[in-house]
């Protein structure tokens, strides 16, 4: 029955949407953190998806196969005041750039919120279905 | 003797199985909206029913994996059929930038009629079984 592979494909959908949620909400809660003694600052993530077949005739559900840093330097701000600049008066703060999590963001909510209404559908279908015969 | 009560219902079975292969379909395009290089897949539900069912297979006896023994029990009709028709790509109505094909928009329609025309499908079983069930009891 290839209705019951529709709550596996929408499931795994789900999953990783959240999972993407999550490094949008780790990116924005680091947005502003400044590099430690090490001189290394926080480096926005990227969760990167991939297509994973289930079952036959092109059933297809997603993954994320790797979270990526973002390789990106720093955004440098001259404040020798700060206890985290270092010899030259600059503080390194992360790479995260606040708008483009903002939008990935609604992107990952968005098909989040379809794909559950995927699942609802497909509920509905199976109930309608289970009653068959008895209406 | 059986086979005469559901052969009235084959056309309707097949067409709801096709119809539940096609939801699954377009929820592995939606699942896949974001995956990177993902190409939307789609069926011809008119030319693959009439595989199913028409001159392809004699009505009542669907596409079928091959048997091999008398005793082998039939399988597989809508699988099959969905296999041997190649299924197609959606044409995607705007360039990507990261090769995905899936139009967000034309898959939820498509999932919202699919989802209708199953309900629809359904009823008329349901209208058949009631039918037959009236004749049964002769009322």
């Amino acid at each position: 029955m290839s209705m019951f592979n529709i709550f596996h494909i929408a499931g795994s959908a789900v999953s990783a949407q959240s999972q993407r949620l999550n490094t949008v909400a780790t990116n924005l809660a680091n947005a502003d953190t400044a590099a430690g003694p090490d001189g290394k600052s926080f480096k926005a993530r990227q969760v990167v998806f991939q297509t994973v077949p289930m079952g036959d005739n092109g059933a297809a559900g997603v993954k994320v196969v790797q979270v990526r840093e973002d390789t990106a330097e720093g955004r440098r701000v001259h404040d020798p005041g700060n206890p985290n600049a270092d010899t030259n008066g600059y503080v390194t703060y992360s790479n995260v750039n606040p708008v483009e999590e903002m939008v990935n963001m609604i992107s990952a909510s968005r098909s989040y919120q379809n794909n559950i209404e995927v699942m609802n559908t497909a509920k509905t279908l199976l109930l309608k279905t289970l009653q068959m015969g008895q209406g | 003797m059986l086979n005469r009560l559901s052969a009235s219902l084959e056309f309707q079975t097949q067409a709801l199985t096709l119809r539940s292969e096609r939801q699954r379909l377009i929820a592995s395009n939606i699942a896949n909206a974001d995956t990177p290089g993902y190409q939307a897949r789609e069926i011809d539900f008119a030319k693959t029913l009439q595989q199913m069912t028409g001159s392809g297979a004699a009505i009542g006896a669907p596409a079928l994996l091959a048997g091999t023994d008398a005793r082998h029990l039939a399988t597989g009709g809508a699988s099959a059929a969905m296999r041997d028709s190649q299924m197609l790509y959606a044409a995607p109505s705007q360039t990507n930038l990261d090769a995905n094909t899936v139009d967000m928009d034309r898959e939820r329609a498509s999932f919202a009629d699919n989802a209708v025309k199953y309900q629809a499908t359904l009823q008329f079983i349901n209208g058949g079984l009631r039918t037959m069930l009236d004749a049964i009891k002769g009322q």
